[in-house]
C-alpha cells in the first residue's frame, strides 16, 4: 500500500485545471496499490478550494490557511511538513510554473528523486515508470525509479480532470511557517500582452515560427495573411527576438485562439506552443521535418520549405 | 559582486535519426550552448556592464568537447570559466537533477558567488528543475522563469518578473544571494564579436574533478533509469500533400477556399 500527496494550484482566487487533474493521476497511483489519496491545499480561500476539489478518488484534504497567493518559500515549508505527516511514497506537484518553483526544492529538501514533466505515470508499489518527453518532443522515454520515495511533476492537460464528487475528510493542517525563512515577496501580478490586436478573434491565423530566419522574411508571411485576409501571429522566438510584439504570441505564455484555420508556417509544436492552438478547428503545418511534433495535431500538412510553399499558396490567391 | 552562470552543451537532434538503445545513435546529434543559459550569460554580462566590480563566472558540467560551448560565454563577455568532469561522470548513463545539483553546489561553496543564473530548462532532457534545486541545497534564495531582473546590490534584493501562464507575470522581490532560473526574452542575448572570440582564447577555463571539489564517485548515481526510448506514436490523422510546391500549394488552397478562408 502507498499513499500520494498531492498539491493543489491556485491562481487569484481561482484553482487551476491541473488540480482537477492531479486528482486523476493521483488516484490512479493510489488505488494501484490501495493506497490513500492525500490533497495539499495551501494559501487562498483553502475552505472554497478543498470543497471543490472535494472529488472522487481524495480521501484526505489537508488545508493551510497562509496568505493569499502563491509563496515559494511558504509553499516549501509547508508541502514539506504536509510530507512528513502523511509520509506518502509518491508527492505530485504541476508542471507549471509555479509547480517549477518550489517542486524541485521541496524534493531536494526531503531527499527526493524528482522527475519531472511526466505524461504518463504507473506505480507498482515499488517501481514507478513515468513517460516523458525529450529533445523537444522527438522522442519519448519510460523512465524507471528505484527509489523508495519519489516527486514527481506532471504536464497540465495529458490527464482528464476529475470531476465527480467525492467524500473526503477536510481538515485544517497545523503547519507553522518561520517568517524568517521567507526572504521573497509577491508584490502583485501584471498582465501583459494587450494592444491594438486581439489574436483570440480571428477567424483565420497565419502563424510563424523560427523556420522564418530572418525578420526580414516575416514579409513574406505577412503577404500571406493579406491574401488570406488573416491575422498574423507567432511562436515564442519571434517574439523575444523582438520581431512581433507579445500580444501576437501563441501559447502556454501567450494567448490560447481557437480559430477556424490555424496555418502553423516553420513552427516546430513544442509543446507550450501547443497548449496555445491545440483548440482550432483546422490546424494546417508547413514544416520541413516530417517528425515535427506539430504534425501530430495538424489536419493538414505540407512538408516542404516554407520559402517554396509560401509563395505558391499567395499566388493561389491573388494570381 | 560575483555572479555564477551555469551553462549546458545540449543535444539537438536531426530531421531523421535513428534511436540506439534508449539514446539516440550519437551520429544524429549537433551540440550547441542552451538558448535559455544564453539568455543568463547575457543578463550577466550586462550586469557587468551597468554595475562596478563584478565578475562573471560561467560553469558547465560536461565532457571535453563542452568547452566549445563554455568558450562561447567567455567570448560573450564571461571573464573565466569552470568546467567540472571525471572520469565516473564519462560512465555515468545520466546526470539527474540530484547529481547535477550536488555538483554545482560544491562549485557554488568554491566560487561564493552572490547571484546564480542558470536556465529554466535544458533543451534535451529538460529536467526544469536544476536551478531551484541548486538553491535549496545552497540555501540560497531564488525564482524560477525570470524573465525582467532589476537589482538592488546595496540592499541585496533581486526584483524580478516571473512569467506565469496566460500572459500574466508576477511581481516579486528576493533577497541575495539568490538563484534564479532565467526565461528566454528577458534580454537580446549579443553575438560574439571577433574580438571576444580572440579575447576568448585567453581566458581561463579551469577544470575541477570530483576530487578537487571534494566529492566522491557516488555523486553520479541515479535513481533514475532510462529503459525506453522510442518515437512517439502519432495520433495524427493528418492529411499530407504531395507533390511540387505548386501543386501541394494548390491542394491547400483549395481546403482552405472550401472552408471560406481568402473568399
Ligand atoms: C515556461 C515556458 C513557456 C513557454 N511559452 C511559450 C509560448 O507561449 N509560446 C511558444 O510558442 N513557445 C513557448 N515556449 C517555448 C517553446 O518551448 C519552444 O521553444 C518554442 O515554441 C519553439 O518555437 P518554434 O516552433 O518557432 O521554433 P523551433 O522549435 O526551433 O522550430 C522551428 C521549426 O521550423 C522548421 N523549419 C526550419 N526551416 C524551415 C523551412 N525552411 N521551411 C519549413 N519549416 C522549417 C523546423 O523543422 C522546426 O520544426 C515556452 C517555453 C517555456 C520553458
Ligand atoms: N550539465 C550542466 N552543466 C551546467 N549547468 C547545467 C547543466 N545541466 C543543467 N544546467 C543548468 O540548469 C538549467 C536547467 O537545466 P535542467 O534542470 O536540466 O532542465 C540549465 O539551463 C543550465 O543553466
Amino acid at each position: 500500500m502507498s499513499d500520494v500527496l498531492a498539491v493543489a494550484e491556485h491562481r487569484r482566487g481561482e484553482l487551476r485545471d491541473v488540480s482537477y487533474e492531479l486528482v486523476t493521476v493521483g488516484s490512479e497511483v493510489a488505488d494501484a496499490t490501495g493506497g490513500d489519496l492525500h490533497l495539499a491545499v495551501i494559501s487562498g480561500d483553502v475552505d472554497a478550494h478543498a470543497e471543490a476539489l472535494n472529488l472522487e478518488g481524495v480521501d484526505a484534504i489537508h488545508t493551510v490557511d497562509h496568505g493569499e497567493e502563491f509563496n515559494h518559500d511558504v509553499y516549501a515549508q509547508v508541502v514539506e511538513q504536509v510530507y512528513d505527516a502523511v509520509d506518502p511514497q509518491v508527492l505530485l506537484t504541476p508542471n507549471s510554473v509555479n509547480g517549477l518553483d518550489y517542486g524541485p526544492a521541496v524534493a531536494n529538501a526531503l531527499d527526493l528523486t524528482y522527475v519531472s514533466d511526466a505524461v504518463g505515470v504507473e506505480f507498482d508499489g515499488s517501481t514507478l515508470t513515468a513517460t516523458r518527453e525529450m529533445y523537444s518532443g522527438k522522442v519519448e522515454t519510460t523512465t524507471e525509479v528505484e527509489a523508495e520515495s519519489v516527486a514527481v511533476s506532471i504536464r497540465s492537460a495529458e490527464w482528464p480532470a476529475t470531476e465527480t464528487a467525492g467524500d473526503a475528510s477536510i481538515e485544517a493542517f497545523d503547519a507553522t511557517v518561520d517568517e524568517d525563512a521567507v526572504k521573497s515577496t509577491v508584490k502583485g501580478f501584471e498582465e501583459v500582452g494587450g494592444g491594438d490586436v486581439d489574436i483570440t478573434e480571428a477567424d483565420v491565423l497565419v502563424s510563424v515560427g523560427r523556420g522564418i530566419e530572418e525578420e526580414e522574411n516575416l514579409d513574406l508571411v505577412r503577404d500571406l495573411a493579406d491574401a488570406l485576409d488573416a491575422t498574423l501571429s507567432s511562436s515564442r522566438p519571434i517574439v523575444d527576438n523582438g520581431w512581433l510584439p507579445k500580444n501576437r504570441q501563441v501559447g502556454q505564455s501567450g494567448k490560447v485562439v481557437t480559430p477556424d484555420f490555424y496555418i502553423a508556417i516553420g513552427i516546430s509544436g513544442a509543446v507550450q506552443h501547443v497548449a496555445g492552438m491545440k483548440g482550432a478547428e483546422n490546424i494546417v503545418a508547413i514544416n520541413t521535418d516530417p517528425n515535427a511534433p506539430i504534425y501530430d495535431i495538424a489536419d493538414y500538412g505540407i512538408v516542404d520549405d516554407l520559402f517554396e510553399v509560401v509563395p505558391a499558396l499567395i499566388e493561389e490567391f491573388e494570381g | 559582486m560575483k555572479v555564477l552562470v551555469t551553462v549546458k552543451e545540449v543535444a539537438a537532434v536531426e530531421d531523421e535519426f535513428e534511436i540506439d538503445g534508449t539514446a539516440i545513435d550519437e551520429a544524429y546529434l549537433e551540440y550547441d550552448l542552451n538558448e535559455w543559459d544564453d539568455y543568463a550569460i547575457e543578463e550577466g554580462v550586462q550586469i557587468s556592464e551597468s554595475e562596478d566590480d563584478v565578475e562573471v563566472v560561467s560553469v558547465t558540467i560536461g565532457p571535453e568537447r563542452s568547452e566549445e560551448t563554455i568558450r562561447m560565454a567567455l567570448a560573450k563577455g564571461a571573464d573565466r570559466a569552470v568546467r567540472v568532469w571525471d572520469d565516473s561522470l564519462e560512465d555515468a548513463e545520466m546526470l539527474d537533477v540530484e547529481a547535477k545539483t550536488n555538483l554545482l553546489a560544491a562549485v557554488v561553496e568554491e566560487e561564493e558567488p552572490d547571484l546564480v543564473l542558470s536556465g529554466v530548462q535544458a533543451d534535451d532532457d529538460g529536467f526544469g528543475a536544476t536551478g531551484v534545486s541548486l538553491a535549496d541545497e545552497v540555501g540560497f534564495e531564488w525564482a524560477a522563469v525570470v524573465n525582467d531582473l532589476e537589482l538592488d546590490v546595496e540592499g541585496g534584493v533581486a526584483s524580478v518578473r516571473r512569467e506565469l501562464e496566460g500572459g500574466v507575470e508576477e511581481l516579486t522581490d528576493v533577497d541575495l544571494p539568490a538563484v534564479l532560473t532565467i526565461q528566454t526574452g528577458i534580454n537580446e542575448p549579443r553575438y560574439a564579436s571577433l574580438r571576444g572570440i580572440r579575447q576568448a582564447q585567453r581566458k581561463e577555463i579551469k577544470p575541477m574533478t570530483l576530487d578537487d571539489l571534494g566529492l566522491s564517485a557516488d555523486v553520479a548515481e541515479s535513481d533514475l533509469e532510462i529503459v525506453d526510448m522510442y518515437e512517439p506514436e502519432t495520433e495524427s490523422d493528418a492529411t499530407l500533400f504531395e507533390g511540387s510546391p505548386d501543386e501541394t500549394a494548390g491542394q491547400l488552397a483549395e481546403v482552405l477556399r472550401d472552408g471560406g478562408v481568402g473568399q
